[in-house]
């Protein structure tokens, strides 16, 4: 069993939800992702997104475009970004970390290098935004290869059709965005992500988490009462991009760390 | 080669390992929904009866072509030809794509149309499509190509479209189309959008091209009647590709005639210091395909380097990609210097004022045909006018307005 797989699993043993949270490696510099991956985990994070930041983040909304401008301008890369988490690795062999990117630099890697690199340093999963399933069949491979779970995205368009062809080569979850748009983009329709939800799960036997345009721990709790685990994302970066504008890191993980338990308690509102 | 062997993209959208749909899944839902309107647009006639009534009157087709007597004697070599894409309606080929996808959005039912431009061409060409057809038309622009290229804004306004400076990244073209793909994910529901070259997500690549290839379509004709024959060499600027895809394309399956594409080599491939992605680059994945990037060892996408702003994109279109391997096609640089002197030669020796990205491809026919045979024929896509270019070339020759 991967780490996603005894995750879930155990979860579902307490009847709780996963709380997934994504951070950019390299925001606002290098020094900083190790410990803020720690202080997730200690606010109560179940799985970590880890953001490999790209030059042309086309899927990403401003908030998250500009903490890859940040980590990319300190120097940070794939490279860089998998011994992060091989440092995370040393205190931290229990929570999964996910990685979420673009296709560029893990084909500049090789595919098949970086299915080594990522799975030595400790990664369980991978998203790469732009390799949707008809463009991914050599990627699924080579994460399964090295027991890792490639990661897919379904969207409110996705027909019943996609969602089979998805649930083919996706494993450790699949990751539902919960609107048609960039990440960090407004409103957040509950009530239409929740009838979406049991067309992808007669499709799928995965877990689905939700993402995309949740900010808040009562939203996450609507959506915790549906979905398998609840991802949030630009309202974290704002919190680090807020708690670090002075060029002062100290306060940042005591505010993400309460900003996530926050949340956290919003997600465990709801019991199975 | 036969018709029957060059038959690309596939039904999935690749040139061998190039093209593709490399998108995030929210944009799927739209891309099939253009693929089946492209598909029931070209099976309907009365869809290209309507394009071909617009190119004629609205843009001015066919383009002529001319030759350029003065300017082959003083090579000293082959005959050089110029395909008059300069003379159509908005001064470039980029309309004749933006006919095409324009007359898709109407049969779409979609009131918005978007773009992302460079130099401010495909925007001023989209902005003028727009308010033909009664679009809302937004264009994304890098904001240091705002800066550079005033007057072309200043174009795209009074034609009623908004610009929109995208301050992302490098602030340049491959910004303004990230930023024209996030427009679009999010307002699917009543937004078409027009990508100006033969790049993007499948089926953008094979569109384009389709609506640029009347380009070459007519040279096929024109040719025989001004030249007696097809000439020996087609030559065109490549950016994103369209126009040396447009011309290109009716010519792959024609045995003998050299198809040469080039590129930009700003201050020297040497100096890294250009926007040369065939000559320099390596496969990637950008912009929804996979094709020769310009790109660091850590995959990131590098800043590119042209006096000419149409040619600094740090991809290509991904049929390129596959011309080049397959060896269909032949790619060269031309250096900035190089392109600045063939634009004033044409000037003073034709009458002409070419766009700095055609000047690219005049400079490498004026170098290919000293080394050819007087009754050698070369045919250059003069992909547009120089007018939007008098800012950069008083610049760079030290005269200020
Ligand atoms: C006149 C002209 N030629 C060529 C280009 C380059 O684009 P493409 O390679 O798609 O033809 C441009 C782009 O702005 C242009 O304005």
């Amino acid at each position: 069993m991967s780490r996603i797989q005894k995750t879930f699993a155990r979860l579902n043993g307490e009847g709780r939800k996963a709380l997934i949270p994504f951070i950019t490696a390299g925001d606002p510099d290098a020094d900083l992702t190790v410990p803020l991956m720690h202080a997730l985990v200690e606010a109560g994070a179940d799985i970590i997104e880890l953001g490999v930041p790209f030059s042309d983040p086309m899927a990403d909304g401003p908030t998250i475009q500009r903490a890859s401008e940040r980590a990319l301008a300190k120097g940070m890369s794939l490279r860089k970004v998998l011994q992060l988490v091989t440092r995370f690795r040393t205190e931290d062999d229990k929570t999964p970390v996910v990685l979420m990117g673009y296709a560029n630099p893990i084909e500049a890697m090789g595919l098949t290098t970086f299915a080594e690199k990522a799975a030595q340093s400790g990664v369980d999963g991978v998203l790469v935004v732009d390799y949707p399933p008809e463009e991914a069949e050599k990627f699924g491979a080579a994460m399964k290869a090295q027991g890792m779970d490639p990661i897919f995205l379904i969207a409110p368009t996705s027909s019943a059709e996609r969602i089979a062809h998805t649930a083919k080569i996706a494993s450790g979850y699949v990751y539902y965005v919960s609107l048609a748009g960039v990440t960090g983009s407004g409103a957040l329709n509950v009530e239409a992500v929740a009838q979406k939800l049991p067309l992808i799960r007669e499709q799928t036997g995965l877990p689905v988490g939700v993402g995309f345009g949740i900010r808040d721990a009562a939203t996450a709790a609507r959506i915790a009462a549906f979905a398998d685990a609840v991802v949030v994302g630009s309202r974290i970066i704002e919190e680090i991009e807020k708690s670090t504008a002075n060029g002062d890191n100290s306060s940042a993980c005591a505010n993400v760390k309460a900003l996530v338990a926050e949340i956290r308690r919003g997600v465990d509102e709801v019991k199975k | 080669m036969s018709q029957s062997q060059y038959n690309f993209p596939d039904a999935s959208g690749h040139f061998g390992p190039y093209g593709g749909v490399f998108v995030a899944e929210t944009l799927f839902g739209a891309l099939d929904e253009l693929k089946a309107a492209y598909a029931a647009a070209q099976a309907d006639p009365a869809f290209r009866a309507e394009y071909d009534y617009e190119l004629k009157h609205f843009v001015g087709r066919p383009s002529p072509i001319y030759h350029a007597k003065r300017l082959s004697e003083v090579c000293g070599g082959a005959q050089i030809y110029l395909k008059r894409e300069d003379l159509n309606h908005t001064g470039a080929h980029k309309v004749n794509n933006c006919i095409g996808q324009a007359l898709l959005a109407k049969r779409m039912g979609k009131p918005r149309v978007i773009a992302e431009t460079g130099a401010g061409q495909h925007g001023v060409a989209t902005a003028t499509v727009a308010a033909r057809y009664g679009f809302e038309c937004v264009v994304y622009m890098g904001s240091e190509d705002v800066r550079r290229q005033a007057a072309n804004v200043y174009r795209m306004k009074l034609l009623g479209a908004t610009v929109v400076p995208v301050e992302s990244g490098s602030k340049t073209l491959k910004d303004a189309l990230n930023e024209a793909m996030r427009d679009w994910v999010t307002n699917i529901h009543n937004t078409f959008y027009i990508i100006g070259t033969v790049a993007g997500p499948h089926p953008y690549p094979m569109l384009v091209r389709d609506f640029q290839k009347i380009i070459g379509e007519e040279c096929l004709e024109q040719m025989p009647e001004m030249a007696g024959r097809q000439p020996d060499a087609v030559i065109a600027a490549v950016g994103g590709g369209s126009n040396a895809m447009g011309i290109f394309y009716p010519y792959i399956d024609v045995p003998d005639v050299r198809l040469i594409g080039v590129e930009a080599a700003g201050s020297g491939i040497e100096t890294g210091m250009h926007a040369a992605s065939l000559t320099a680059g390596v496969p990637g994945v950008l912009h929804g395909n996979r094709t020769y990037l310009l790109q660091n060892e850590d995959g990131q996408i590098i800043e590119t380097h042209s006096v000419s702003a149409g040619l600094d994109y740090p991809g290509v279109g991904p049929e390129h990609a596959w011309l080049k391997d397959i060896g269909r096609a032949e790619y060269q640089p031309i250096k900035d210097g190089e392109a600045l002197k063939a634009f004033h030669d044409l000037c003073r020796l034709e009458g002409i004022i070419p766009a700095l990205e055609s000047s690219h491809a005049i400079a490498y026919a004026m170098k290919l045909a000293p080394t050819l045979a007087k009754d050698k024929i070369l045919l250059v896509n003069l992909s547009g006018r120089g007018d939007k270019d008098m800012h950069t070339v008083a610049e760079k020759s030290g005269i200020v307005f």
